[in-house]
């Protein structure tokens, strides 16, 4: 065993941090991407950054050349982002875009789509957004039901999307529709990519308990898209869609503090009726199962990027991460306010410590154990394809989407 | 990045677990409910293959290995439940004395031990008085050693101790000692399919291990590479225990379904299975540390230990639960894994002072830091 990259990742790791250090500046302790208020600040600070990124090589680093992607493999793009993580850069807008929707399109679009989306995509030009979800439709993404009917060389979209990041400043996405209601479920589903700018889509913000929008409700309203923009089969979006997940297990890296390291920092400062918190048996013996479990999960990435750098898919061990980071999240960000007592009420950053890091967390927290895969689903996932226990029993199997719509009614 | 054993090390698990599969097969069950305190044709098994000269260098007769190939089999042991002393003898004994025996004793005893000829126990422990360097009643002087020793892993077994003492001005020492000329009395313990004792010392013949000056840290030192190796063991039970209850709920239907379809189930598993691997990249960690002598290896063996314990005692004890009433009966095999799940993570100290130990030692690392 060993934790040394081999000759090429070195090399490649040296490339990175050279561009790195040559525009951006590396992270102090305590310091990272204060995101803007506005929204219009957050987008061109990110397309700058990205253009920056681009032009050096290190953007769609998985992708094809030809479509400007870098031809390189996972262990790179991991590399790459282990080492932009040490610096402070905008974050968040082309995740879904470039880790999604753009090899969904790669695997699906015509030849002249990929040239005509790809690359600017890419450089950060378009941004891309993913219509997945509905307010019907979450865990058990196939209960969608917004309607695509077709009108010669065009199809009608009708119908509610949720929970789309950055909707209101994408300019493309890939949506997944109901097609044919007679069909059962997962049958019935078609695939499109479409121009978020079209007529007849509403985006409104969703006011989250944290006080921030980061998602959209999206309204459709006879949208047409051509059926040019149809990805794979009618009726095979459901496989399509498959695509899309796959890359977001991938997707999911960085955790957000605090961790670990911030309650045992806290821990230090805070003091308690007989002296420091950090002296107190039941605050040391829960930093203890923190340290444990959060230092697991890292070691457990090891363990991926160890398949991965021997050209191996990783295992099922990847997933475990999110299936308990998030609930670890929420209880640090708990347990530390309890240490500040009284206190811990207090949210305002000048007053709160560590700029009320604890308490901006708690708020915002349980979308960690909800977004991209609940805690429970991904206890069924384990569950099901790790340990291969047998299926739920499936009440809706086989049956016409459009009865099943009408027994959730009755 | 290469975080996980190689094709070698792969291929000895093989072949450890085809002997294990075959030789070890019933007999924790057979300890259990016989008088024998260990299975010494197992132990001859083990011996005739090599296993307790694993990291004993060749000149000393043994296989000159290194910590990791010693990780892979005691990964393989734990997960048959193999009665044997081999933990006390190779993780805690051989340790010892490889770690700061002298040139003589490292002569005298290893040669014996890399045959499995002799069995070597670690005494440390003095009943419930709290562990450290100087509640030790145990008293080394002149040569001899007097004081009451208990609980001790195979103290009824072995050849001999490795003990912890004191000198007449207080200082903490482990010192070597036959148990020819020590009073030993079996200890009744949650799991008799191994073996307990306390060893009662007067003016027993003994002689220092000094090769590292300060015996309290080089009590923690052998106590810290015995932990990773328990990890494996750990590993490896509560590994089979996941095994057992996944087949389980496959197998056994309620209300006209396996109970494995039901999400209760389902959740309960996965819990498990997420402990395990935490658990298997903590002791993973331990063993690149053990290997390479990291000086990060006190914290690796402390979270290795913690990780271990946890995932061990959660899997014994939901392959109870998902087994239902079944279980919880003396015929099924549950209750062997959930007793000894208990006492591996008691052996080396529990679970809480594992925990302690990792908080200070974060604490140093960031002073120093």
């Amino acid at each position: 065993m060993d934790f040394e990259d081999t000759p090429e990742e070195a090399s490649f790791r040296s490339e990175a941090r050279a561009f790195l250090d040559a525009y951006a500046k590396r992270k102090t302790p305590g310091a990272s991407f204060e995101t803007p208020d506005s929204v219009d600040e957050l987008v061109t600070a990110a397309k700058a950054w990205q253009a920056k990124k681009a032009a050096a090589g290190f953007v769609g680093i998985t992708l094809p050349k030809e479509y400007g992607g870098r031809g390189g493999t996972m262990m790179e793009r991991v590399v790459y982002d282990q080492e932009e993580a040490n610096y402070i850069t905008p974050i968040g807008v082309y995740e879904i875009g470039l880790g999604m929707c753009i090899p969904t399109m790669l695997a699906y679009a015509t030849e002249e789509q990929k040239q005509r989306f790809a690359p600017p995509a890419l450089r950060g030009e378009e941004i891309w957004c993913q219509l997945f979800s509905e307010p019907q439709a979450g865990s058990d993404l196939a209960n969608l039901r917004l309607r695509a009917e077709q009108d010669g060389d065009d199809w009608i979209l009708n119908g509610q999307k949720i929970w789309t990041s950055g909707a209101h400043f994408c300019d493309y996405g890939v949506i997944v529709t109901r097609s044919d209601p007679s069909l059962p479920k997962h049958k019935g589903l078609t695939y499109f990519f479409l121009d978020m700018k079209s007529p007849g889509i509403e985006c409104r913000p969703i006011h989250q308990i944290s006080g921030a929008s980061n998602f959209n409700e999206v309204f459709f309203t006879d949208v047409r898209v051509p059926d040019s923009q149809r990805l794979g089969k009618v009726g095979d979006g459901w496989r399509v869609s498959l695509t899309t997940l796959m890359n977001e297990r991938l997707a999911i890296g960085e955790r957000p503090p605090p961790a670990f390291e911030e309650v045992f920092q806290l821990a230090k400062e805070i003091e308690l009726e007989d002296g420091m918190a950090l002296e107190d048996g039941g605050v040391r013996e829960k930093l203890a199962d923190w340290y444990v479990d959060g230092r697991g999960v890292t070691l457990t990435r090891f363990r991926s990027l160890t398949a991965l750098s021997r050209g191996q898919d990783p295992g099922p061990e990847n997933s475990i991460g999110k299936a308990i980071t998030g609930k670890m999240r929420q209880d640090i960000a708990s347990f530390g306010m309890d240490l500040m007592d009284i206190s811990g009420a207090i949210s305002d950053a000048d007053n709160a410590p560590m700029r009320s890091l604890f308490q901006d967390a708690l708020l915002s927290a349980p979308s960690g154990r909800i977004a991209g895969g609940s805690d429970e689903i991904l206890r069924n996932i384990i569950a099901e394809r790790v340990l291969g226990l047998p299926q739920d029993i499936r009440v809706d199997k086989g049956i016409p989407f459009s009865e099943l719509v009408k027994k959730e009614k009755a | 990045m290469n975080f996980d054993f190689s094709e070698e090390q792969n291929l000895l698990r093989e072949q450890a677990r085809r002997f294990l599969d075959d030789s070890a097969k019933g007999k924790a069950r057979m300890i259990l409910e016989g008088d024998a305190p260990f299975d010494c044709e197992l132990w001859q098994g083990m011996a005739e293959l090599g296993w307790m000269g694993t990291v004993i260098p060749e000149e000393f007769g043994g296989v000159g290995l290194k910590h990791e190939d010693l990780c892979v089999l005691a990964e393989e042991i734990g997960r048959s439940l193999a009665p044997t002393p081999f933990s006390s003898s190779v993780y805690l004994a051989t340790e010892a004395i490889l770690v700061a025996g002298s040139e003589d004793q490292r002569a005298d005893y290893l040669p014996q031990l890399a045959a499995g000829e002799i069995v070597g126990c670690f005494a440390f422990g003095e009943g419930l008085k709290k562990p450290n360097a100087e509640s030790i009643s145990a008293t080394f002087a002149n040569g001899k050693l007097s004081g009451i020793k208990h609980p001790v892993a195979d103290g009824d077994v072995a050849d001999f101790a490795v003990v912890l003492a004191r000198t007449p001005g207080g200082d903490p020492l482990l010192v070597l000692t036959s148990l020819d000329g020590a009073l030993s009395e079996p200890m009744e313990t949650v799991d008799p399919s191994r073996s307990y004792a306390k060893l009662t010392f007067d003016g027993t013949p003994a002689e220092p291990l000094v090769a590292v000056d300060n015996g309290w840290d080089l009590t923690e030192r052998v106590l810290d590479r015995a932990a990773i190796l328990m990890a494996f063991e750990q590993l490896g039970g509560a590994q089979k225990c996941l095994e057992l209850a996944t087949d389980y709920a496959k197998n056994r239907f309620a209300f006209g379904r396996p109970i494995g379809s039901f999400q209760a189930i389902k959740h309960k598993l996965a819990d498990v299975y997420i402990a395990t691997e935490l658990a298997r990249s903590h002791a993973y960690y331990g063993a690149w540390a053990l290997t390479s002598d990291a000086p990060d290896l006190p914290i690796a063996a402390a979270a290795a230990r913690v990780a271990g314990s946890r995932a061990y005692y959660l899997a014994s004890s939901e392959n109870i639960q998902t087994h239902g009433g079944m279980g919880f009966t003396w015929e099924l095999d549950c209750h062997l894994y959930y007793r000894r799940a208990k006492l591996l993570n008691l052996s080396l100290g529990g679970e809480r002072r594992w925990k302690e130990k990792l908080i200070a030692r974060l604490e140093n690392r960031n002073v120093a830091a």
